[in-house]
């Protein structure tokens, strides 16, 4: 029986030691939930579902054998699309109190998003884009021109919902607006990337940097540009139109007319509009996850993938380089236009100041993070950083107060008086970078291909004649 | 009948590509600018150059940190500006525990201990950075030490945010302000003079360093070709230390000068003045020391014209665009800078 369960299956050789070692982990880990919870809440099965919904992905190390991928993505999507549900039952974690809240998890959800438009740049092409920023801010932007009162005395509507029909300025559908922008930043990461792309890594790095700064400045003044008013300078662009069906697909389809103003009760709780930012939000990255595998497996992304480990021997063998960067460019550009547009009509508003270069540097630390390369490492490393930054590193600071600071120390005194955490949450991203880079510099799931690049054993060509690497 | 053969018109003679065409088109325009600038407000414009001048020297010297580390490592060493700034705070602390009153002789001696002290600082410092961070990643991938260098330069940030709080910290204004000479009504004076005593001979001893000692000869050899220079009996690693050495001794000596010339210090001015910095090590040719300080010169100028002259300027709202516009116009057009030789690699 087994042995016919297993021919049906086609378990990789190595699956039984595999399965040990999960199993191994699994139960450390879970006991030390089920002591965690003991005690702080007391035993329930409410609190045991997530744990041990986890612990029955990643036990059986289901990528192991045949149509495992069948039951790995469709649970983890499950978890996902069922978060706001089960959120209220969850325990508190140590040190990081409570899990994210629906609201910071659409901020993850955006992150990770441009997180694998980034990817597709560093990861796949390895383009160091030290300006990702500005297509993030170009998104934003677009959303803004085209779903809010900005432009004063046009008068053009297009299927917007949430506002008067004869509103002062442009609004059009968020759904267009996401088209819009998507193909808007895609264009401008072709016209950026033109020029720069014939650069070498660390000068294209620069020249990204440049365009990364001149962006939040370009939109700072550009109150005044030649006499318009582009982007209403440091009062930003609010609000912006929330996204929705309007009303004829609501009464037709059931779909919800108006995000803002959505409210409907499901299995006795009330479903609101934060879920469903969340739930298109989580849309939005399953697109991105299948473009971004799609593109992988193509003859693109081949090209990338063989630009990124030797240019030379690329072009060589007949991949033209510009034409190929210039891809990775608008293909990375498309997904971070997206993004930002999404997120501006999430927040309903658009302002300078969110896009500073540190901001650049955040996704790119998610990435790296992560593993460049791995779409499952950017989406842990994204949806952790941008966590961190929402919520996790304010608990983490309201735990480090509560027992170490002088006021209260509960433990033993480490520091006197209450430490910001938050303030140094760059100096902690910077950390973690260095640390990534310096100990595991394939990240935390490695794409294979990657680590082996990131190993490798210089080539007999490469090998010194005399060992001079000593003093 | 004579058939008129299609005469052949030989061109000789030099032909301008359309790039050195657009190139003097461009210089061009900054000089009608300039010109007509000077003509409406000279007493302006010589102030302005003279404000000019000083920063540049400051953003000089920072420059030739960021070009004597790219010249041997090829590494972007981000940390360069933080460990500046970092020098800077060190200044503002010294100046107001010891030296806010001083005058005279005591004030001179002051300005010298405090040197010294910054300059070791911070040389001891840059040294530790490459020996902690970047020595690891010497055989990685490229990308690896330049994201490593941005990560060190957040940290540093997060120091000098620890150390001095968000707000600018302000340093007392000890530099002497007499006048030195005057031009057109225009005083320049003793603070401004200082930055550019001390700038000059820095490059100078620099260079001689570079070019004439066994030392600054080892540093040249691990620039063009580090086996063939371990093979040589030099010392890659101590050559490399040596010269994150000089350099951050050369960011201490800058912290100092921006410091008490600008007399206030902030986390965040380093990444700043970094990237000018940076900016200005291309604009002069990267690796290529008279080059960071007349890049650094040449930005500060324009920055400095662009803050404050009135016909046809931009404004300072832009100036940073205008820099890194200029960055990325020299980087894509004229990667070897003002003074670099071109390379085989293009850049």
């Amino acid at each position: 029986m087994i042995d016919r369960v297993r021919a049906w299956v086609k378990a990789r050789p190595d699956y039984e030691r595999e399965l040990r070692r999960r199993a191994k982990r699994g139960l450390i880990a879970g006991g030390i939930i089920v002591g965690l919870i003991l005690l702080t809440d007391g035993l329930s099965l409410a609190l045991l579902i997530l744990p041990l919904a986890i612990l029955a992905l990643y036990v059986p190390a289901w990528n192991y054998v045949r149509y495992g991928k069948w039951v790995l993505v469709p649970g983890t999507l499950l978890l996902a699309v069922l978060y706001p549900f089960y959120l209220e039952n969850l325990f508190e974690m140590p040190i990081f109190g409570a899990f994210p809240s629906v609201d910071t998890g659409v901020t993850m959800l955006i992150f990770i998003m441009m997180a694998l438009g980034l990817n597709i740049v560093v990861g796949y092409a390895g383009l160091l884009d030290l300006g990702y920023v500005a297509f993030y801010a170009m998104g934003a932007y677009t959303a803004a021109w085209f779903a809010s009162q900005h432009f004063h005395g046009q008068d053009i509507h297009l299927g917007a919902v949430g506002v008067n029909p004869d509103a002062d300025g442009i609004h059009i559908s968020i759904w267009v607006v996401l088209g819009i922008a998507a193909i808007f930043t895609a264009i401008v990461g072709v016209i950026i990337g033109f020029p720069t792309l014939r650069l070498r890594g660390d000068y294209l790095a620069i020249v990204t940097l440049g365009f990364g700064e001149i962006m939040p400045q370009i939109a700072r003044n550009g109150d005044q540009l030649f006499g318009h008013n582009i982007t209403n300078g440091p009062q930003g662009i609010n609000p912006i139109d929330p996204p929705g069906f309007g009303n004829t697909l609501d009464s037709a389809v059931g779909l919800p007319s108006d995000y803002l103003t959505f409210s409907v009760t499901m299995f006795g709780r009330t479903v609101s509009s934060v879920e469903l930012f969340y739930w298109t939000a989580l849309l939005l990255v399953l697109f991105t996850v299948f473009c971004s595998v799609r593109l992988r497996d193509s003859r693109l992304g081949r090209a990338w993938i063989a630009i990124r480990e030797d240019e030379t021997a690329a072009a060589a063998m007949g991949v033209p380089l510009m034409r190929t960067k210039t891809w990775a460019y608008a293909a990375g550009a498309f997904f971070g236009g997206i993004a930002g547009a999404y997120y501006a009509s999430f927040k309903s508003g658009t302002f300078p100041d969110d896009f500073f270069f540190n901001i650049s540097i955040f996704i790119l630390c998610m990435v790296i993070l992560g593993g460049m390369g791995n779409i499952w490492g950017v989406i842990l490393g994204g949806g952790f950083l941008a966590y961190l930054n929402q919520e996790g590193l304010g608990n983490i600071g309201g735990w480090l107060n509560e027992h170490f600071s002088t006021d209260n120390a509960q433990w033993f005194t480490l520091f006197s008086g209450p430490i910001d955490v938050p303030l140094y949450q760059f100096g902690i991203f910077g950390a973690i970078l260095v640390a990534v880079m310096l100990f595991r510099p394939e990240g935390l799931i490695p794409s294979s291909r990657r680590a082996a690049e990131l190993h490798e054993d210089p080539g007999a060509a490469d090998q010194p004649l005399y060992d001079v690497t000593h003093e | 009948m004579a058939t008129d053969q299609a005469r052949i018109r030989v061109v000789t003679g030099y032909r301008p590509d359309v790039l050195t065409v657009l190139g003097f088109c461009f210089v061009a325009l900054l000089v009608i600018w300039l010109g007509v600038n000077f003509v409406m407000n000279p007493a302006d414009f010589y102030n302005l150059f003279l404000i000019g001048l000083t920063n540049g020297a400051v953003y000089g010297l920072v420059a030739l940190g960021y070009s004597l580390v790219y010249g041997i490592l090829e590494l972007i060493n981000f940390a360069h500006g933080d460990v500046f700034m970092l020098g800077g705070m060190l200044v503002a602390t010294m100046t107001s525990a010891w030296f806010a009153t001083a005058t005279g002789a005591g004030l001179w001696a002051g300005i010298l201990l405090m040197l010294v002290i910054t300059m070791a600082f911070c040389a001891a410092l840059n040294t530790t950075i490459e020996l902690v961070a970047y020595r690891r990643l010497r055989n990685a991938p490229r990308l690896a030490p330049l994201i490593t260098a941005i990560g060190i330069s957040f940290i540093l940030q997060n120091i000098g945010l620890k150390w001095k709080g968000a707000r600018p910290t302000s340093v007392p204004d000890i530099l002497p302000d007499g006048t030195v000479f005057t031009i057109a009504g225009v005083p320049y004076t003793w603070n401004k003079f200082i930055v550019i005593l001390f700038t000059i001979p820095v490059l100078l001893l620099l260079m001689w360093l570079v070019q004439k000692t066994k030392q600054g000869k080892a540093m040249r050899a691990t620039a063009q070709d580090r086996d063939a220079a371990a093979m040589m009996g030099i010392s890659v690693n101590r050559t490399i230390s040596f010269t994150f050495f000089i350099a951050g001794g050369l960011a201490g000596a800058a912290g100092l000068l921006y410091a008490l010339y600008f007399t206030n210090v902030r986390f965040d001015e380093g990444f700043r003045v970094g990237l000018i910095a940076f900016t200005a090590a291309v604009l002069g040719g990267i690796g290529n020391l008279p080059g960071a300080v007349l890049g650094g010169l040449v930005i500060a100028l324009i920055e400095s014209f662009n803050n404050g002259l009135e016909w046809m300027t931009p404004g300072p709202d832009w100036s940073q665009s205008i820099i890194f516009a200029i960055l990325i116009l020299i980087l894509v057009f004229r990667p070897e800078g003002l003074l670099g030789e071109r390379t085989p690699e293009g850049a």
